[in-house]
């Protein structure tokens, strides 16, 4: 089984290998082996030009790349905590999200910036963001928020061979979770970006989530399948930008209930573009309102048992589907 | 290699220093062992699970927060990063209230809220406690610009890391500080590290950091910042610049973390040489540096260290005891403190929804 972190490390060597104008940058990726390891023994293996080191200065560096691709280097930037993207918004939306579109086309930015996006760890709230939604919100920007290992690997993949700008978020709580491990086979392959998957088939309920929210989901499924006889499906959304609605439409169809995991804020988070996809194209099959279950609306707490609570967890989850009736 | 420690400190005949008196000689003393004793019981429990996050320790570096803030006055007001426990009690903020906020619980600083990246006193003056590198910066000028918009004679201390001196944010808060000559004082620590990165890997600079103040006209000075009359006497002098003329002033002290960047850090011990970080504690402890500098004054005894010493561990354990019978924040707790007005349930507080998770 490979982990998480592994399986982004290897998506990421293998890269640097097919292709001279991948480049990784950001704080500690190279000899400190990246904060959470994501990128370790890359700087030993590749050295100084093809794995960098960057100061404290996410405008600077994040810009820096986006300008890079621009010209046809391909840049895979990590934040070291995807939080820190807001200190480099104006380049990650004015720049990389406009500038195809203001250039009429002429211009494209290959570019990656990766980094976890989640709570649970008790980081507080100025570490604790899940922007997807907001980046999601920008046309001409691709989110990706993978789950699994494998997930992770094939999407990497695909995101740094991607022609547009694509932000992918991943978890410090997964990248050495042993659920969210998955068995790579030896030869090399990719995923497309764009593509959901049902990570678990049921009849009587569509858990639809993304990210770490999946595990929950799946937790969730199993809890609600042996003590409540309730059986769910688990989609796994894996990409928010480009969006899969035909896999989310088809579950629901199927089940005629769904109920949307999701540890963004609720206002206008990933879930509540799912729900008017849901109201506006499966109406008829419905059998209950869209229900959803997101992190509660506030910042991020500290206190470690209470974060449990405002992210969704798997009791949340159980008593949100008995609420369907 | 002792030689440091048994030198007097060339500052002691500083006209600031030179006022202190026996009692607030000690007191700097006991307020730097108070960090330590905080710091090394909080480090205990962290290892024993009772927090979660982030755990910076300020050891190594707690002369530089107590000789600072020493020279405050009531408009003199104080904002830092992440690593802000020291500031935190060198503003009067007690051991209990921070302790409890690293456990969790409602009856921290900040109920449990922040965590130990975010200790916040108001009334101390003490405006945090910020977990985004340099995001502090900003804000720093703005309590300066807000103390001169009232007319009152104060200043913003405005503490920094080495590391932070690259970002953006810190660059323009210099620009409007002079530009606006606002009574503001960066000083940045520099421990020479931000996080495995050193500073000459990270920072492109002259002579020293504080030295990129001259291409915005800021007065700037670099010093050392173990000692605790050579902290005060260059603080002094920035605290007049900025009481007397409403200027702004760059000083850089340096110094030195003992431990990882945070307790998280899996490799505090392989970017930097294990010889590297005794040497720092051999010659440049501040509290042995102060220690000796008063023993050699005939202000401090053995004995009073001591009995010093064990009244600052027994304070960290009892507040540790505090805040593991302290209750956590109730679930309804999540959402109090997002809005002023929902909180004071005001009639703008009463428009319109505010909160969307059922
Ligand atoms: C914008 C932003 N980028 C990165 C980080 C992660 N980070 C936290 S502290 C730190 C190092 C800062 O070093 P320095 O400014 O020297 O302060 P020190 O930790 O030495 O006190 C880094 C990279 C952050 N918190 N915020
Ligand atoms: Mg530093």
């Amino acid at each position: 089984m490979t982990l998480y972190r592994h399986a982004l490390n290897r998506a990421l060597d293998e890269e640097l290998a097919n292709d001279d104008n991948v480049v990784i940058i950001g704080e500690e990726v190279a000899e400190y082996d990246g904060a959470y390891k994501v990128t370790e023994g890359l700087w030993k293996k590749w050295g100084d030009k093809r794995v960098v080191d960057a100061p404290i200065s996410e405008a600077g560096f994040i810009g820096m790349g986006i300008g890079a691709s621009m010209l046809g280097v391909r840049p895979v930037m990590e934040l070291m905590f995807f939080s820190f993207a807001y200190v480099a918004f104006d380049q990650m939306i004015n720049n990389a999200a406009c500038v195809r579109y203001m250039s009429g086309g002429l211009i494209n930015c290959p570019i990656v910036v990766r980094g976890p996006a989640n709570g649970g760890t008790n980081v507080g709230a100025t570490h604790s963001h899940t922007p997807e939604n907001l980046f999601a919100n920008m046309p001409g920007l691709k989110v990706v928020v993978p789950s699994t290992a494998r997930d992770a690997y094939g999407l990497m993949k695909s995101a740094i061979r991607d022609n547009d700008p694509v932000y992918f978020m991943e978890n410090t709580l997964l990248y050495g979770d042993p659920a969210a491990a998955s068995e790579l086979p030896e030869e090399e392959f990719t995923l497309p970006i764009g593509s959901a998957e049902v990570k678990r088939s049921g009849t009587d309920v569509s858990l639809i989530a993304h990210g770490r929210s999946v595990l929950v989901a799946l937790e969730a499924a199993k809890q609600l399948k042996e003590e409540k006889g309730v059986d769910a499906e688990v989609v796994d959304l894996r990409s928010i930008r480009p969006l899969d609605e035909e896999t989310i439409l088809n579950s629901v169809v199927k089940t005629n209930r769904a109920v949307l995991v999701d540890e963004n804020k609720p206002f206008c988070g990933v879930s509540a573009q799912i729900a008017a996809t849901i109201q506006q194209e499966a109406f008829d099959d419905l059998d209950a309102p869209v229900l959803r279950v997101t992190s509660i609306d506030a910042p991020a707490i500290y206190s470690p048992p209470l974060e449990k609570e405002q992210i969704p967890n798997v009791g949340r989850v159980v008593e949100k589907v008995m609420q369907l009736g | 290699m002792t030689t440091q420690l048994a030198d007097q400190s060339n500052y002691a005949q500083a006209e600031i220093n030179l006022q202190l008196d026996a009692e607030e000689k000690i007191k700097l003393m006991r307020d730097m062992i108070r960090i330590r004793r905080f710091e090394e019981v909080s480090l205990k429990y962290y290892n024993a699970d009772k927090m979660g996050g982030f755990l910076h320790l300020y050891i190594g570096q707690e002369s530089i927060a107590v000789g600072t803030i020493s020279l405050c006055g009531e408009n003199d007001h104080i904002i830092t990063a992440y690593r802000d426990h020291g500031h935190a009690l060198a503003v009067g903020m007690g051991m209990n209230e921070c302790m409890a906020e690293l456990f969790g619980k409602a009856t921290g600083c900040s109920k449990g809220k922040g965590g130990s990246m975010h200790f916040f006193a108001p009334d101390k003056n003490y405006w945090g406690g910020h977990g985004i590198v340099a995001g502090q910066t900003p804000l720093g000028i703005g309590l300066a610009y807000g103390i001169k918009y009232k007319g009152l004679t104060g200043s913003s201390l405005c503490f920094l890391g080495d590391g932070a001196v690259n970002q953006g944010a810190f660059h323009e808060s210099l620009n409007l500080a002079e530009l606006w000559d606002l009574p503001v004082i960066y000083i940045i620590e520099n421990n020479g590290y931000s996080m495995g990165t050193s500073q000459k890997r990270s920072s492109a600079f002259k002579g020293s950091l504080a030295q990129r103040g001259e291409a915005y006209g800021i007065a700037w000075e670099s010093a050392k910042g173990h000692d605790i009359y050579e902290v005060r006497a260059k603080t002094k002098a920035a605290l007049d610049r900025a009481h007397q003329e409403n200027r702004p002033t760059i000083l850089e002290l340096a110094t030195y973390r003992y431990q990882g960047h945070s307790v998280a850090d899996a490799n505090a011990k392989k970017y930097r040489t294990p010889e590297e970080i005794v040497h720092h504690k051999e010659n440049f402890d501040p509290l042995n540096v102060w220690k000796n500098q008063l023993m050699q004054e005939g202000v401090l005894s053995e004995e009073s260290y001591r009995q010093i010493d064990s009244e600052a561990k027994s304070e960290a354990r009892q507040a540790a005891e505090f805040a593991e019978q302290s209750p956590y924040p109730e679930i309804g707790e999540i959402t109090d403190d997002v809005y002023f007005e929902v909180d004071k349930d005001t009639e703008a507080g009463n428009q319109g929804r505010h909160f969307f998770h059922d």
